[in-house]
């Protein structure tokens, strides 16, 4: 009787409509975690959690407040370092190499694993300057031109170069809320990562700006591998391919998003989707 | 009948007053249905015990200058006053002594005049005790009568209550600004009357400062008041020496403790800055005059400086600058705290590392308040005066070189001041229109440093 009730929402006419690009071919994931831990002092944030991402696929973590899914995301590029209270065991590889090794430079990583956070976050700096922060910090350019050209190309790839090219000079905290968070996606496109994780990007969004990046994601899809983090199921069902429910820490079901919208396994994923919690 | 034995008995009436309303308005409370009244009976007793006791202050606080005058007036009126000398000294010294003797200040007259004086004043402060007595008792009884018609159940003493705290608190802060504003007509009356004698272009043009408080104070001589050397000095120490140690030490330190300074370190090492601010000026002058200085000396002489003085502008400055660290760490300790950490975390998670997130977006983004709280520091700096006074010289020098002796603004007006010229002299009255200017200069660095900051709170709130 549930099931049925599942599969004629809107949420599972979504999740259906993704299918077809859910059978991609895929290679070898490009990030796995295996047995993944998080920690808070003594509180445990992350209980044993197995994820693989796909650059092909946009990877959707969908659960209640509180369930870990932010803290996951923050630990795939140890931005949980930043929190000294912060303990993650457990295996996160990136192309096979293990991001906690001793041996890991943490810059690197974060070069490599971007992030678009929940508020748009722009640095107090004019629009070029945004996005030229990381190609110059990581020296990606040579000269002026080559500065440009990436500052073009970025904000081309965001979606946003039509909007601000007569104002780069412009402060780009300036800008609406639905812009801020692209220049904030065309800032982490700057720096040419593999994998671009965004932690609720749309939650201070208005509709309207929500369905751009959406659209955005969409088309960063298969150069980026892209985790996203989101309280809609809706944005869940409609952006992503692959999607992983969190509940209280655990990773409850990961699987393709037409799946766990229209046929989940777990009780608690069906009454999480189906609006009885969270 | 003293002036405390007068206090007492109001604040007892007070103490009676507060009692007698709050079980008063207990007992609306019972007579009323639902116990319920306006205001609660602390606050009807807090209304009735100020009403007894603020105009009764205030009733004394007028009385006692009358009283005094008519106390005067009572004693010259009697015949023995006929033979007092009309003005002067002499007449105020016999007064003076005979009313010690009526209040038994002294036991015995020195001079035989006096003596005749004392019955008045015997008389008169009695008479006028009495009076200032029984006045004060009605004043007290009226203020009590009127609080006492307004305690009704439905009487609203706890918004009255507010409004007498809320005036209290308004008198607190105006005290500041009214003495401020003090400080400011009293400063411009005598710069004006300096001005008067020598003029603003020489004063504050001028290159050769030598007054002298012997020469005439009828003609002076306009040359001799040139400030420049003293401004030249303070900034020279304050704003330049001092800045160019505090500036980079304060900054270094705030974004230590702001960014890397793990939680313990933290915890000793900013109440230890704190304290370096707590210090008395003067004793960082013992160490600039006593350590810093002759150490300066040493060092010029055996890098082969000849004669160099042991009243540097280096030795003052650095020593300020130290003094000055607490302030520039403080303030730019609070604005880089006040960059969200959405910010930093941008910057992290882009890769870049701490020091180039510190580098090239907290420090920029937290700028304004830096700079707002260097701004302070300077206008601290130039307004020292201890540190100068014991390191500095009071030659007045123009001249760029930190190991020549200099003075500066606050210095010359402590010698101005403590010198022998008397105060209607121009020498003396310089003073006056540096510290116009010091105030100036300071209060505009303050009001710039204040907007500053402002907006720079504006910006991310």
């Amino acid at each position: 009787m549930v099931m049925s009730e599942t599969a004629d929402s809107p949420l599972a006419n979504q999740a259906q409509k993704s299918l077809e690009s859910e059978n991609i071919e895929t290679g070898e994931p490009k990030m796995r975690a295996r047995d993944v831990d998080v920690y808070y002092g003594s509180k445990q944030a992350i209980d044993g959690v197995n994820i693989d991402v796909y650059t092909e696929f946009v990877t959707a973590f969908i659960g209640p407040s509180g369930c870990g899914k932010s803290t996951f995301l923050r630990a795939l590029n140890r931005m949980n370092d930043t929190i000294p209270s912060a303990r993650v065991t457990g295996t996160i590889e990136l192309d096979g190499d293990d991001i906690y090794a001793s041996g890991m430079d943490v810059v690197q990583l974060r070069a490599r694993v971007g992030m678009v956070f929940q508020k748009p976050n722009p640095f107090p700096k004019s629009i070029y300057d945004n996005i030229a922060y990381g190609p110059k910090i990581h020296g990606l350019a040579e000269s002026k031109s080559d500065l440009d050209e990436v500052v073009e190309k970025s904000l081309r790839r965001a979606g946003l170069w039509e909007e601000v090219k007569d104002r780069l000079t412009d402060s780009g905290t300036a800008l609406s809320g639905g812009q801020q968070q692209r220049l904030c996606i065309a800032r982490a496109i700057a720096v040419d990562p593999e994998v671009i994780l965004m932690d609720e990007p749309c939650s201070a969004l208005d509709p309207i700006a929500t369905a751009k990046i959406e659209e955005l994601i969409d088309e960063l899809r298969g150069r980026y591998g892209i985790v996203i983090v989101t309280h809609s199921m809706q944005q869940a069902a409609r952006v992503s391919q692959r999607t992983a429910f969190f509940h209280l820490g655990n990773l409850v079901e990961y699987g393709h998003t037409s799946d766990i919208f229209t046929n989940p396994v777990e009780k608690r994923t069906q009454d999480y989707i189906t609006g009885r919690y969270g | 009948m003293s002036a405390s034995t007068l206090i007492l008995l109001v604040l007892g009436l007070g103490l009676a007053g507060w009692l007698v309303a709050r079980s008063r308005a207990a007992m609306f409370r019972n007579a009323s249905e639902n116990r319920r009244i306006a205001s609660l009976p602390v606050y009807h007793a807090w209304y009735a015990a100020l009403w007894i006791v603020v105009p009764t202050l205030l009733f004394a606080l007028i009385w006692a200058p009358i009283s005094e005058q008519l106390i005067i007036q009572h004693v010259l009126a009697s015949p023995a006053a006929a033979d007092l000398p009309a003005f002067g000294m002499q007449r105020e010294t016999l007064l003076s002594e005979a009313r010690n003797v009526a209040t038994g200040a002294t036991s015995g007259v020195f001079n035989q005049e006096a003596a005749a004086l004392v019955e008045p004043f015997e008389e008169a402060l009695f008479r006028y005790r009495i009076v200032g007595f029984i006045v004060t008792l009605l004043v007290a009884a009226a203020g009590a009568a009127y609080a006492f018609l307004r305690l009704k159940p439905d009487f609203r003493a706890r918004t009255q209550v507010e409004r007498a705290v809320l005036s209290t608190l308004l008198l607190a802060s105006l005290v500041a600004i009214l003495t401020t504003l003090g400080i400011l007509v009293s400063l411009v009356f005598e710069t004006v009357r300096f001005f008067g004698m020598v003029s603003p272009i020489d004063f504050l043009f001028g290159t050769n400062w030598s007054p002298d408080p012997m020469s005439s104070a009828s003609n002076p001589d306009g040359s001799r008041y040139g400030a420049i050397p003293l401004f030249w000095g303070t900034l020279f120490i304050g704003a330049i020496i001092a800045m160019i140690v505090a500036i980079p030490l304060g900054m270094m330190s705030a974004i230590y403790l702001n960014q890397y300074a793990p939680p313990r370190v933290r915890t000793w090492v900013k109440p230890a800055l704190e304290i370096l601010a707590g210090v008395p000026t003067v004793v960082y002058g013992y160490f600039a005059a006593l350590t810093i200085a002759p150490a300066i000396r040493d060092m010029a002489l055996s890098l082969g400086v000849s004669n160099p003085s042991s009243e540097s502008a280096l030795a003052a400055g650095l020593v300020m600058g130290v003094m000055i660290i607490p302030f520039v760490s403080s303030m730019a300790d609070d604005s880089i705290a006040a960059v969200p950490q959405a910010m930093k975390d941008g910057s992290l998670a882009m890769g870049a590392t701490q020091n180039e997130t510190i580098k090239r977006v907290l420090v920029p983004a937290a700028l304004p308040g830096i700079v707002a709280g260097i701004m302070l520091a300077i206008s601290r700096a130039i307004g020292e005066t201890m540190i100068v006074v014991m390191a500095a010289s009071f030659a007045a020098n123009l001249s760029a070189n930190p190991l020549e002796a200099m003075t500066t603004v606050t210095v010359q007006i402590v010698a101005l001041l403590t010198g022998e010229g008397s105060f209607d002299h121009p020498a003396t009255l310089a003073a006056f229109a540096l510290g116009f200017v010091l105030f100036m200069v300071t209060l505009v660095l303050n009001i710039i440093a204040l907007r500053v900051v402002k907006r720079f709170r504006e910006a991310y709130e």
